[in-house]
């Protein structure tokens, strides 16, 4: 232990001569805003590693579960008790955003944080029962502007949750009105909103790709559109892009991270620059490839306006569903 | 056979060293929870439940535990019914009637094994019966739509009462309390904030875990320290085992009825392995009339319950498994481990996690080969185990309930929550409000109001949808007929189940 300290010890010394760029030093942490076991988790851990496998951390990443809110304690705890740590990462995706659009956080906002990247997504999907009369989206979208109530929604998330979002976003974009008269069924989770589109007692199903690859593989349902800027890679790509069908709505469900707004400008670079790094790498290459990880990287720089912009995107439905005064 | 290959898969995830381990482990502190007097499944499985949180075991093996100590704590049950007269837990009641004067006798060690033997039966008759239903039960519950749902909701709730329940306005006391405590945190349907106050600590609601954790462990910490804090108790010896295989084939017959009663008992949704074991032992004896002499010490009078608690107790699986509505308080406390670990238990279990399901009935299987096989030779071992003072115990149950919480999220506001529903859980059972339908109502109640929710946005806000469909109309005649029945049977059955306790000549 002594001896595999003082050669790290030794390591850094070398490192900070030969490099006058700001470097981590001691323990780095995550926080992932929830119980072990979910998406944040699973950023935390594997983004963790990979930057332990590419030398840019000295010794492990920690991950720390703070559990809460949907992540607003974890925010919380970073702005009032971590504001100037340096080596702290937050593990967020688009369910953070929709909170901070929708208040959730109380007296929180996205300016109060620095965002550092997004390395990868879960896109949107719009599916139906595989003995639906709908065989593409256009049909759907023409049923739902006809009449706003004829197509009712299943979804793993609360009303207003993304899930929900995402048809408001497909159906704004396929120009209908009377957004909040679209019924939404919100279920504990993707699998059983999806149990009941296959059973019949709901028309459509709002998820994310992977929620739905069990059903799709078995046949029981069939995918209308995946809300991607292009087809998705591998055997996900004979469904066809929201976009294809002129409909131009797009929901990913991004990973990334975000630190303290006080930590200093070097070590938002260096980290920022890591990120990159690990994006690049094969190694996230092969975690992104094992999860069901859809590339998405907003290049260094636009990722803090591409957060701003859907945060403000989903404010603005929100208010138009009446769940935001 | 598709059925079987799942079985044949589910013996694979169970015979993994680990879980087979964790099986065996379930086994052993599922029979000392049962046999300690006051300590019954529920609170025995609530007490495992932050183990199998610090130890971090993955989902199945966590259920393993669980099931282990349920299948453990039936067959425990009976030890202090035999030797004691006074029930482990409230399904062996029926066990003291001919298990004491046995003992009484003499015959304590017959009665263990007679006992532990009808256990088994009664058990694998269960799991079987559980086989064959889930999987089929499960594809039915594919066609229940929001309003079946909802139906069903109020007849588990209807039916909590039940025949044990002693007062229904406690019952029903319990129950408000449960649904109060469930509402707090985030509306699914509206995506609004209930009662909580700006904490973001209560945005997520309360964590069910830490209320039973809480309300069963901790209470029965408090309950301990006032009663039996002290030295251990004095009981009958037992001597050396002398049961004829004659014997044993005299009481097949009645080892078979008996599981195949307890199991249709424990399917019924809040009847439970109480009702199971009683209507085994009253039958049995009416069967057998004059053949038997029931209350003397015949052996066909320890096997009926035995077999009849036990099959309940799987059967109660059924209904947890595949509709996700418990059938009884054990099951209740299952059910929200399975929510805990990010299973949801329902029709898609079967098919999302099979490994789960399966590994678990699985297990059930050998765990009952295991507990036949610690309950007949280890016996000795487990009566001297009930004459250790509590004070040994419990700072380990309370060390590992605190870790465990402790361990879920990391959070120290968990654990003053889990101390206060300790406390207000020892203030409740002070008052004989019964703790289960509370834990029913937390589960229950989000599920219900949101499937209502459901239900009224596909019928465009027309109540009627509730009971349109014929399935939805039968739930409700059912949850009908559950809640007014246990008001006009159960006084009549208990009075009758005191009856039978108190005309027994031998105790006292």
């Amino acid at each position: 232990m002594l001896f595999k300290r003082c050669l790290s010890f030794v390591a850094m010394a070398t490192f900070s001569l030969s490099a006058l760029a700001w470097e981590p030093t001691g323990k780095v942490e995550c926080i992932a805003p929830a119980d072990p076991g979910g998406g944040w988790d699973f950023t935390c851990r594997s983004v963790g590693n990979v930057l332990q496998d590419l030398d840019l951390v000295p010794g492990t990443v920690q991950t720390t579960n703070m559990a809460g809110a949907g992540g607003g304690v974890a925010f919380a705890h970073t702005i009032s008790k971590r504001n100037e740590d340096n080596t702290l990462l937050v593990a967020a995706s688009t369910a953070t955003t929709t909170r901070l659009a929708q208040k959730q956080f109380p007296g929180m906002n996205a300016d109060m944080v620095t965002w550092v990247g997004a390395l990868g997504a879960d896109y949107g999907v719009i599916a139906v029962g595989k003995d639906s009369k709908y065989q593409d989206l256009k049909q759907l979208m023409a049923a739902v502007k006809e009449n706003p109530r004829s197509v009712k929604f299943a979804g793993g998330s609360a009303r207003g949750g993304w899930d929900h979002l995402k048809v408001l976003i497909t159906a704004k974009a396929a120009g209908a009105d009377k957004l909040p008269s679209i019924p939404y069924l919100s279920y504990n989770n993707g699998g059983e909103a999806l149990t009941q589109v296959v059973g019949g007692q709901v028309d459509a199903f709002t998820g994310d790709i992977s929620e739905a690859t069990g059903f799709l593989k078995s046949g029981d349902i069939r995918i209308l559109a995946v809300l991607a800027d292009e087809r998705l890679p591998g055997d996900l790509g004979d469904i066809p892009t929201a976009k294809e069908q002129g409909i131009d709505a797009v929901g990913p469900n991004w990973r990334g991270f975000y630190m303290p707004k006080g930590a200093s400008d070097e070590a938002k670079a260096y980290w920022t620059d890591a990120i990159n790094t690990v994006y690049d790498s094969d190694e996230w290459k092969k975690v992104m490839k094992q999860n069901g990880l859809i590339p998405f990287h907003p290049p260094a720089g636009e990722f803090d306006a591409f957060v701003h912009k859907q945060v403000k995107d989903i404010a603005d439905l929100s208010r138009e569903i009446g769940l935001l005064k | 056979m598709e059925t079987l290959q799942f079985l044949m898969d589910g013996f694979a995830v169970a015979l993994t060293p680990t879980n087979l381990m964790f099986a065996l482990f379930g086994a052993f502190i599922g029979t000392l929870i049962g046999a300690l007097p006051g300590l019954g499944p529920a609170n025995g499985v609530a007490i495992l439940i932050p183990l199998a949180f610090t130890l971090g075991l993955p989902p199945e093996t966590a259920m393993i535990l669980l099931t282990s100590v349920y299948a453990g704590a039936m067959y425990g049950g009976r030890i202090s019914s035999i030797l004691l007269n006074i029930p482990g837990d409230e399904p062996a009641m029926m066990t003291c009637l001919d298990g004491y004067p046995m003992a009484q006798k003499g015959k304590a060690a017959e009665a263990l094994a007679m006992s532990a033997i009808a256990s088994f039966a009664g058990s694998l008759i269960g799991t079987i019966g559980l086989i064959l239903l889930a999987p089929a039960l499960a594809k039915f519950a594919l066609t229940f739509g929001p309003a079946e749902y909802f139906a069903l909701f109020m007849l588990a709730f209807a039916t909590l009462g039940g025949i044990t329940g002693k007062n229904p306005m406690k019952t029903v006391i319990a129950a408000v309390i449960g649904l109060m405590i469930s509402t707090v945190g985030i509306d699914i349907a509206t995506g609004t904030q209930r009662y909580t106050f700006g904490i973001l600590k209560l945005y997520e609601g309360i964590d069910f875990i830490l209320a039973i954790v809480g309300l069963f462990a901790i209470s029965e910490l408090l309950f301990f320290i006032e009663e039996r804090a002290g030295a251990g108790r004095k009981m009958i010896k037992v001597g050396k085992l002398m049961l004829r295989p004659k014997e044993i084939i005299a009481a097949v017959p009645t080892m078979f009825r008996g599981g195949v009663l307890g199991f249709i008992a424990g399917v019924l949704p809040g009847a439970g392995a109480s009702l199971g074991s009683f209507i085994s032992y009253t039958l049995e004896k009416q069967y057998l009339g004059k053949k038997g002499h029931f209350g003397e010490g015949d052996p066909r009078g320890v096997a009926a319950p035995e077999a009849g608690n036990n099959g309940a107790s799987s059967g109660a699986l059924v209904p947890m498994l595949t509709l996700g509505v418990p059938g009884s308080g054990t099951t209740a406390v299952l059910l929200a481990m399975l929510i805990s670990l990010n299973v949801t238990p329902g029709p898609l279990m079967f098919t999302q996690n099979a490994d789960i399901v399966w590994g678990v009935i699985a297990a059930l299987l050998i765990g009952n080969v295991i507990l036949l096989l610690l309950n007949i030779p280890m016996v000795g071992f487990f009566v001297k185990l009930l004459s250790v003072p509590p004070m040994y115990l419990l700072p380990m149950v309370t060390m590992v309930a605190f870790v465990g919480i402790y361990s879920i999220s990391h959070s120290t506001f968990d654990l003053y929550f889990m101390i206060a529903f300790g406390v207000a859980g020892y203030i409740l059972r002070k008052l004989e409000i019964p703790m289960v339908p509370i834990i029913l109502g937390m589960l229950l109640g989000p599920e219900m109001e949101k499937n209502l929710g459901h239900a009224l946005v596909i019928s465009d806000g027309d109540w009627s949808i509730l009971w349109a469909s014929p399935l939805a109309l039968g739930l409700w005649i059912v949850a009908g007929l559950g809640l007014i029945l246990p008001y006009i049977v159960g006084p009549l059955l208990r009075k009758r189940m005191r009856a039978a306790i108190k005309e027994e000549p031998t105790s006292d």
